[in-house]
């Protein structure tokens, strides 16, 4: 009898994997827009199976509420939301497929090769432990990063703005 | 102790992230590579938090990472996107081949 999570993993795992699959080959950009995503639904699927709910949370916000809005909005602005994409040349193909399943094939071998010991205590990831972690002032609290990145996404947001807008002399 | 093993974890996040780097290699649309790119970075997390849960779970700085690489990618997106659509404008294609204005 299998462990009723170790089902749901793999139910998981096969979603993402697929969803991602169709990601990658399929022709039509809006539609490899729409599988990317269900597998990054699929991850955060996972986060809470892994009862990392933060993260699950943080994935469903950023990730499915933002990023992938981000690129709908700008397939639709560069004018393809129905555009067929050509299929890419057989050498192009078939080089990228023989590069991803030779890297894929070295790294799974060393991740399935290598003896993990896991540590058999729980994971606690209450939200004040967070908290503390990001924004505290302790011992190996992240404070310094945090604030850090919160400048580059002011940098990123004008960086944005600055390119993206139109210039004078185009307008006239 | 949870029953899912560390490395059917790693697998899948091996096999996502070259997944990604498939569809990167192959496409020529530069907003499908930057799909790639986002499933190559979402690999990463499912790394970070999987090492964090398994083998060092008194600490959470794997956590912390995962949410520092969402908040970077959410920027660098953002960043592609206005590039993209600054390349559209002014060429009316985004396609990586012949977006050549800046090499000779």
């Amino acid at each position: 009898m299998m462990d009723p999570s170790l089902i749901a993993f793999y139910a998981i795992s096969a979603f993402i994997l697929v969803t991602g699959f169709m990601t990658v080959i399929s022709t039509r950009l809006f539609r490899s827009a729409i599988y990317l995503l269900f597998s990054l639904i699929g991850i955060a699927g996972l986060y809470f199976l892994l009862e990392v709910e933060f993260a699950a949370a943080v994935q469903i916000i950023v990730y499915v509420g933002g990023i992938v809005v981000l690129i709908i909005f700008s397939i639709f602005l560069t004018n393809q939301g129905g555009a067929s994409m050509p299929f890419p040349h057989l050498i192009r193909r078939n080089v990228g497929a023989a590069a991803a399943m030779a890297g894929a094939a070295v790294v799974g071998t060393l991740a399935a090769a290598y003896e993990w010991h896991p540590f058999p205590i729980t994971f606690d990831t209450s939200m004040s432990r967070i908290g503390h972690m990001l924004v505290g002032t302790g011992e190996g609290s992240l404070v310094l990063p945090f604030e850090l990145v919160s400048v580059l996404l002011l940098a990123a947001m004008i960086g944005c703005i600055v390119i993206a807008m139109k210039s004078r002399h185009e307008e006239k | 102790m949870t029953a899912i093993p560390l490395t059917h974890i790693l697998v899948l996040s091996t096999l996502l992230f070259f997944i990604g780097v498939f569809g990167f290699l192959t496409r020529r649309n530069l907003i499908a590579m930057l799909m790639g790119l986002e499933l190559m970075l979402n690999s990463v997390n499912i790394n970070f938090i999987a090492f964090n849960k398994y083998l060092y779970p008194e600490q959470i700085e794997g956590l912390g990472f995962t949410i520092f690489i969402v908040a970077i990618a959410a920027a660098e997106a953002a960043v592609a996107i206005a590039i993209i659509i600054n390349l559209f404008r002014t060429t009316h294609h985004i396609d990586a081949e012949q977006a050549d204005s800046l090499k000779y």
